[in-house]
């Protein structure tokens, strides 16, 4: 059976499954109809069904009410972005369909509740259109009573049979979420489920098989970029955490505070941003390294305690869940617009350490790599992700927690003597000594953030200020020489590199191999570490004739966008361009494709 | 979780210990004015550290920005010299991750109740073990004389040439208010008084405040004459029959004009937020049974394959 897409497949025919290798589903309606439930379902499958799995979802900034999608995509290859466009599109109300209708690829499918939605003229002789009257049949199915509930179980039916889904691995699924609410609520879903699936509606159903995944991937785990930051937290030994609530970063303090207890540390939801960053950077204090974080407005509130932390040599981490700004901004949409606040915001000179993650699995490891760089270097670490991974659901190889998880022990063995800012390593190195700690030759540290010596005692003296600031810059030196060299894909040197952060790793990465069947010569890199940027990466850029940064940012008054800005700075090269969005969605696949071609041959002119 | 009877436990090689000497816990010569009530805080906080044979290592201060936070400088023990009006949540961070240490916190009435006003509020809510003694001077004096929120209405500052125009913040009211479990009030000229009420505060197991009056020499001279005997005024003890568990005589007490009462106006014991945290702890770590780390991830990633 040759592979092929839901599109080419979609002939009407319904005698055997079309064996597809990926599919692109969307589903829309209101965000009390669960519809993100049926993403998380999908993806948990997915993840116990040896296949990759990627899925977008986005939350509406209403309570209740609002309109919500979800967007799974499913293949049986590397899955690298949540897909551009959709093959199916589940639409539950008249809304979700004006709305999304055009979302969908040429030749996809249109599944609607025919009890809420029209379907419209123009769009019927373009999209094969499904009607189902999902809602009376759940009711059907379930009884009177439930109203507007299970309709995201009957849908997941509807789908399970489309793409001839484990029913078996699904139902065991549906089983595990409801079983803690009772009984008659498991069977009531599994009525929906069951509804749903066994729907009988002549031929105007495709169904399709995914095919199996090219390498065996047993083992995964499927989370939320969100969830993979707080486990990756835990795993690295961080007992302590301090917040205020904030989207998109409230999930994190949520998960940190259901299961910090577990292994006896705490997060304390506090007044404001300022006393969650000064209590978490109390908590480093006491020894133990700790983790704020926010969004927005509450990471420029932050600014003060971080440079603190920065004065006086303290482990910090510092979660920023990036959405669109400046200012209250767009809540609830995708930016990479923190990026400078993170490098420079604050007072004074204050150099700190800023790690972007690149997909939900990246969050996981870039959390504990911030951990260790934060605990090796006493020194403020920000993570940087944004609303495109924080709450998409991913699947990863599980991590192999044995090797990995950490118990930090609290280090309280005297020594003989201490100076918390010592100047003699060069390396800018000195470690910090928790209260507690006996300093046996009775001359005891202040940490502080006035310009101090050795000791930690004032000092305005102007030497002492050289000496001082060169030791915390060194310390990002000295952490830049021991960063890896970032990786190329494509070809290692030529006419074109494309560099992304954050978010935008896989919608470059599918660009570039698009581009390159399609007889470009580019290649694309991702820098994760980007104050400081890694050492080695002086070598790369001038083998490439033309530098695109690719970002979620504005370009700006003069043409380049934070990370540009940053790398014109470091390597002043003129050649660094900037390609910019600032449309508050993420990158898509084909807009990159677009703007790289674009600007290729403006350059071409230009030459 | 925070027993401030672990801090007065000899340490387990307290046989070649001494106990602290006042030469030991003294560090830099402070930087305040001649007469600046703080020095008297100051060296009744080496008194109470001596008294309690706080070992040296488990003395830990903290404050903010103003005049009187810059006192960890003056102790020779671990200190934390913080931003300006957030040392209440730093000292929380301490207090709520190191239950085995008793943090004190200090600062002026700038730090408190204006930029600080806020993490004064909550702490005391929440009752988080520690205490903190405001030494209030009613004026802002590193800056170099602008109006405090407690400066009196008329007080003439750089910022109010006219005389201060808004009403003052009662500290005793607003700490009773907000829930603080432990309120006090004192002054730097009587010292037996001031160390009897920071002894009564670290006794105390939950947010202990006092407010200290502490005289700026240099900008808000006899701001405090008539709660000063020597000064022709009168130093007031609270009533001996006031229950301090009474939250409306307490308030009563701090509704009274200048010099008012000195003393405990307040005290009861309820739950700390350490303690309630601990609880927290204990309850989830139950479950575990002493597993390691690892596994108690890995049964969490069983529940998300």
């Amino acid at each position: 059976m040759s592979e092929t897409t839901v599109s080419e497949a979609n002939n009407g025919s319904n005698s055997q499954p079309s064996s597809i290798s990926e599919v692109t589903i969307r589903l829309a309606g209101n965000s009390q109809d669960g519809i993100q439930s049926i993403g998380g379902f999908l993806a948990r499958l997915a993840g116990r069904s040896e296949r990759e799995v990627m899925t977008m979802m986005t939350i509406p900034s209403t309570i209740s009410g609002g309109a919500s999608i979800f967007q799974v995509r499913l293949g049986s290859g590397e899955v690298l972005s949540p897909g551009d466009k959709a093959d199916v599109l589940f639409a539950f109300y008249q809304h979700s369909y004006d709305n999304h209708v055009k979302n969908l690829a040429k030749g996809g499918i249109l599944v609607y509740d025919s009890d809420h939605v029209e379907p419209d003229e123009e769009w019927l002789t373009k999209y094969r259109h499904i009607g189902i009257a999902i809602s009376s049949l759940t009711v059907e199915a379930i009884g009177g009573t439930a109203r507007d509930k299970g309709k995201n179980i009957y849908a997941l039916g509807l789908i399970g049979r489309m793409f001839s889904l484990n029913t078996e691995k699904l139902e065991r699924l549906i089983n595990e979420r409801f079983s803690g609410k009772g009984e008659s609520v498991v069977k009531t879903a599994m009525d929906a489920f069951q509804a749903g699936y066994r729907y009988q509606s002549g031929d105007l159903f495709n169904l399709f098989r995914l095919a199996r995944g090219g390498d065996e991937r047993s083992n995964q785990v499927v989370m939320s970029g969100n969830e993979a930051i707080g486990y990756g937290l835990i795993a690295a030994g961080v007992r302590f955490g301090a917040g205020y609530p904030i989207t998109p970063w409230s999930d994190i303090m949520e998960l940190l505070r259901r299961e910090l207890p577990k292994y006896g540390g705490s997060f304390i939801q506090c007044e404001d941003e300022i006393a969650s960053v000064s209590m978490a950077i109390g908590a480093s204090y006491g020894g133990r390294v700790a983790v704020t974080g926010s969004s927005g407005p509450g990471i420029s509130l932050k600014a003060e305690a971080v440079g603190w932390a920065v004065m006086a040599e303290m482990p910090l981490v510092v979660i920023d869940i990036q959405r669109g700004g400046p200012s209250t901004g767009l809540p609830t949409d995708v930016e990479q617009s923190d990026l400078n606040i993170a490098c420079y915001g604050g007072h004074g000179d204050s150099p700190r350490v800023v790690l972007a993650a690149s997909d939900v699995e990246d969050c996981f490891y870039t959390a504990i790599e911030a951990v260790n760089i934060a605990r090796k270097y006493s020194v403020p670490v920000f993570v940087l992700s944004d609303q495109a991974i924080a709450t998409r659901i991913e699947a990863f190889n599980e991590p192999d927690l044995k090797t990995i998880c950490k118990d930090i022990e609290l280090d309280l063995s005297p020594v003989s003597s201490h100076k918390p800012y010592d100047l003699s390593s060069g390396d800018g190195l000195s470690g910090h000594r928790a209260p507690g700690t006996r300093i046996e030759d009775g001359r005891y540290p202040v940490v502080t953030g006035l310009e101090h010596d050795e000791s930690g005692h004032p000092s305005g003296d102007a030497v002492n200020h050289i000496a001082m600031t060169k030791k915390r810059r060194n310390k990002l030196k000295t952490l830049a020489d021991e960063l890896p060299t970032p990786e190329i894909c494509g070809p290692d040197s030529g006419d074109v590199l494309l560099v992304g952060w954050g978010s935008t790793k896989g919608p470059l990465h599918e660009a570039v191999d698009q581009l390159t069947k399609e007889g470009y010569t580019l290649s694309s890199m991702h820098i994760k570490h980007i104050n400081p940027l890694p050492t080695r990466l002086e070598d790369i850029l001038p083998r490439f004739k033309s530098v695109f940064i690719v970002e979620m940012n504005d370009g700006g008054v003069y043409g380049y966008g934070q990370l540009a800005g940053i790398m014109r700075a470091r390597y002043a090269d003129a050649r660094i361009k900037g390609i910019n969005k600032t449309a508050a969605r993420r990158w898509k696949v084909s807009e990159i494709i677009e703007r790289v071609k674009a600007r290729l041959e403006e350059e071409t002119v230009a030459a | 979780m925070s027993d401030s009877a672990t801090l007065e436990q000899p340490p387990q090689d307290a046989g070649e210990r001494q106990p602290v000497t006042k030469k030991e816990i003294t560090a830099d010569h402070p930087t305040w004015c001649p007469g600046c009530g703080d020095f008297s805080v100051l060296s009744i906080y080496y008194k109470l550290i001596q008294k309690r044979n706080i070992p040296h290592e488990n003395v830990t201060t903290v404050a903010g920005i103003g005049c009187s936070s810059r006192f960890p400088y003056f102790v020779q023990a671990h200190g934390v010299h913080y931003i300006h009006g957030r040392a209440l949540s730093f000292a929380s961070g301490v207090s709520l991750s190191r239950p085995d240490l008793h943090v004190f916190t200090f600062g002026g009435d700038g730090d408190a109740f204006s930029i600080g006003g806020n993490h004064f509020v909550h702490t005391a809510r929440k009752n988080i073990k520690m205490t903190y003694v405001v030494m209030d001077n009613f004026v802002y004096g590193l800056t170099k004389k602008q109006t405090s929120p407690t400066s009196p209405i008329g007080f003439k500052s750089k910022t109010d040439g006219w005389g201060a125009l808004d009403k003052p913040i009662n500290p005793m009211k607003l700490a009773i208010s907000a829930g603080a479990s432990f309120v006090a009030r004192t002054t730097h000229t009587n010292p037996k008084h001031l160390l009897e009420m920071m002894d009564a505060a670290m006794d105390h197991d939950g947010f202990s405040f006092i407010e200290c009056l502490s005289e700026c020499t240099e900008f808000y001279a006899g701001a405090f004459d008539s709660s000063n005997p020597r000064k022709g005024g009168e130093f007031n003890l609270v009533p001996e029959d006031h229950d301090p568990t009474d939250e409306a005589a307490a308030y009563a007490l701090a509704s009274e004009d200048f010099p008012g009462h000195f003393g405990i106006f307040y005290q009861v014991q309820r739950p700390t937020k350490n303690a309630l945290e601990a609880g927290v702890i204990e309850a989830a770590q139950s479950k575990f049974e002493g597993k390691p780390s690892s596994d108690v991830l890995q049964a969490t990633f069983n529940r998300i394959k």
